[in-house]
């Protein structure tokens, strides 16, 4: 009763509101806070205290909940994107950066870069289910949209380690360039995108025969290649088009993600870290970390509309769905 | 049990390809430093140089499960009259091809013809001489640590962009000094700044630290630095750590210092936590209970070269890792903000420059603005085409 009177009004709201707005949280590393974002008026909301040193965060399916790497409280915290407020923590490992949610949503994988491990927490249990240990100062958190293959990149061992979910056991460990900070799945599962901030690629992998099939390098001119440092990745769901955070070259790539061929880059603010579309893939956002700010860019027109003051070092980002 | 050694079978088939492992070991070949610093906080600890190269192996060799790679380290510790042929040529037969070498020049040249003769390769944490990467310089040697004109330009670039552009420079009577100097004279030619004024500490000797020394340096710096024509900045050279961290809020006029003491350029700093280094220094402290100083860092760097070639060329071999890491597919991450290669032509580390007051990273060199056409990495020292460089 109680749930059907919950569907009935999240329908009520839905078709009440006339554009999507969605919320977008960004995460302030040094500000200790999340911005929220109305994607409608493109304005933040409200700023909300959190732990300190908040980087990476995911949202769970229907958006009530998100999750919070705060990595100098050791913890992952639980915001409730209603009450907004934080309502619980769940035991990471030291350090948490980057975390990614299995597709029926009940567990977390996440990276603890002190200890070499990728631990598994169990949401409604709130407790640890399982650590993989992997190679030095893993990062980037991955899962094949079948829920299958999870995948961590280590920093320092400069790999992809491919973890089959089931046995929890690494299956493949694929080397790429330096530093692996990000990876991310083609919508469709067919690829695995890995960016190496250091080494200035991506590396595109084939999660069936577990090799790299291609390297995307970039050239902006005017900019030495020490500064172009591949970050956040985001493809469109169509599998068409892919987006690519250069960190402080200040620029987004667009790439044809079928051809793999650069079409574009554009400017926006300092130190650009990760990306999220809104759910109608009309905006990407960008985390600009040291310009404090968030970049609009209109996913169609390629080109960026707005930026928006959020808090002190904005990293991670994420868009409630509707 | 029947199961069971079928299991073993098929494991073992499918294993072959990875099923040996390759062992690098590397020599750690190491001077004593001197106890007679100015600080306390300065005291070489027992295993300086050795540490980082010991958290490389650590970091190495967890990457080296995945890889089925095994490093080992192999320390040699030179007291004062230790017979340096003798040690290069026992860590070469206890299998080191590898040596990660803290000697000063005139050794490290010696070290080198030895392990020229029996196919080693040396890594350079400690000697900043600009005559290893110009005349003297030598195909055996890959430098980790920057030279003294990469530390002054690193330096100077900070000074200029702050406009800090006329320098009082106080030398010291060593060798080292002259060398140092000329570095600063050169970065201030380079960049336009000004050297108003060169004086001298002369070093007589004795010891460094006593229990009244306070009262005397008190009045000894504003005497060295006074009736001074118009400067900016106080610009302290001394490697050998004579007087330099005397000057800082001594001096005669109430000037910052900077060089070898108060602002100083270094290629790695116990207080640089930026681009993830706290998880670095985390690991350095955790293992080793102290901090991690530029040596610590240099041996981990050249221990994380080493095993990034390994990793890549699939050899343990000196000739294919050094074919690599001169090559232009190699780079190395040294949470510095930027990717680290190697120049082609002397061999030399491409880095950037820490600017610390051993609080806190200030800068870091280049700066905004130093342009070059291929790295503003190259803005810091001798560039390719001034080299005198014929490496052999």
């Amino acid at each position: 009763m109680n749930k059907l009177l919950l569907i009935l009004i999240f329908a009520a709201l839905t078709f009440a509101s006339p554009a999507a707005a969605y919320l977008a949280y960004v995460s302030n590393e040094k500000g200790n806070t999340i911005s929220i974002i109305d994607t409608d008026k493109l304005d933040v909301i409200s700023t909300v205290k959190v732990g300190r040193r908040p980087r990476g965060i995911e949202l769970n399916k229907d958006g009530s909940e998100l999750y919070i790497c705060a990595g100098d409280d050791d913890a992952i915290q639980v915001f409730d994107a209603k009450a907004q407020k934080i309502t619980g923590k769940l035991p990471s490992g030291p350090d948490p950066e980057l975390l990614t949610l299995s597709p029926d949503g009940d567990i977390i994988y996440v990276s603890n870069e002190n200890d070499n491990l990728v631990t598994l927490i169990d949401i409604k249990r709130k407790d640890q289910i399982g650590d993989i240990p992997v190679g030095v100062e893993p990062e980037g958190m991955a899962i094949s949209p079948d829920g299958k293959l999870l995948v961590n990149t280590s920093e320092t061992t400069n790999m992809a380690h491919l973890i089959d979910t089931k046995t929890k056991t690494i299956i493949a460990n694929i080397l790429v360039d330096n530093r692996p900070r990000f990876a991310t799945f083609k919508p469709d599962g067919s690829e695995l995108w890995v960016s190496s901030e250091v080494g200035g690629t991506i590396s595109v992998i084939d999660p069936e025969k577990k090799i790299i099939k291609q390297k995307i390098s970039f050239d902006v001119p005017g900019m030495s290649k020490e500064a172009i440092q591949p970050i956040g990745v985001s493809i469109t769901r169509d599998g068409s088009r892919a987006f690519v955070a250069l960190g402080p070259a200040n620029r987004v790539a667009v790439i044809n993600a079928q051809t793999k061929e650069v079409e574009k880059y554009l400017l926006v603010g300092q130190r650009v870290w990760h990306l999220a579309f809104t759910p109608d893939e009309k905006y990407l956002l960008t985390a600009n970390g040291v310009s404090n700010d968030v970049s609009i860019i209109d996913v169609a027109n390629l080109k960026v509309v707005k930026s928006i003051p959020v808090g002190a070092f904005p990293w991670g980002v994420v868009v409630a769905p509707q | 049990m029947k199961r069971l050694s079928a299991i073993l079978w098929l494991l073992l088939a499918a294993l072959p390809a990875y099923a040996q492992t390759l062992t690098i070991k590397v020599g750690v070949l190491r001077q004593t430093h001197i106890r007679e610093t100015l600080s306390i906080l300065d005291l070489p600890a027992i295993d300086d140089g050795l540490a980082g190269a010991l958290l490389g192996a650590i970091d190495n060799n967890t990457t080296g499960k995945f890889t089925q790679q095994n490093y080992e380290v192999i320390d040699s510790k030179l007291d004062q009259d230790a017979d340096l042929a003798k040690e290069t040529d026992a860590l070469i037969d206890k299998g080191a091809h590898f040596i990660i070498a803290d000697l000063p020049a005139q050794n490290l040249l010696d070290a080198s013809a030895i392990a020229k003769k029996r196919d080693a390769l040396l890594f350079n944490i400690s000697a900043p001489d600009v005559s290893l990467r110009e005349e003297d310089c030598r195909a055996n040697i890959i430098h980790v640590a920057p030279d003294r004109t990469m530390l002054a330009d690193g330096l100077a670039q900070y000074l200029i962009w702050k406009q800090w552009r006329r320098w009082l420079l106080i030398k010291g009577s060593h060798p080292e000094d002259d060398s140092l100097a000329q570095a600063y004279r050169r970065a201030a030619k380079k960049f336009g700044a000004k050297i108003v004024e060169e004086r001298l500490y002369e070093d007589t000797g004795g010891g460094r630290r006593s229990d009244s020394g306070s009262v005397q340096t008190q009045r000894q710096m504003p005497t060295l630095t006074q009736n001074a024509a118009g400067y900016d900045v106080l610009l302290a050279v001394d490697e050998n750590n004579v007087f330099a961290d005397y000057l800082p809020y001594r001096a005669w006029e109430p000037k910052l210092v900077v060089g070898s003491a108060g602002l100083y350029p270094t290629n790695w700093d116990a207080a640089h936590e930026q681009w993830g280094a706290h998880q670095l220094q985390n690991r350095f402290v955790a293992n080793y209970h102290r901090t991690m100083n530029a040596r610590d860092n240099a041996a981990w760097l050249s221990m994380r070269i080493i095993g990034e070639a390994a990793v890549r060329t699939q050899s343990n071999r000196p000739s294919d890792v050094l074919t690599y890491i001169v090559g232009k597919d190699f780079s190395i991450a040294a949470f510095k903000g930027v990717r680290l290669t190697i120049r082609s032509w002397n061999q030399q580390l491409r880095q950037p420059i820490l600017l610390s007051d051993g609080r806190m990273t200030i800068s870091v060199s280049p700066q905004e603005g130093f342009l070059h056409q291929t790295s503003e990495l190259d803005t810091l020292g001798y560039d390719q085409p001034e080299t005198k460089c014929r490496l052999k």
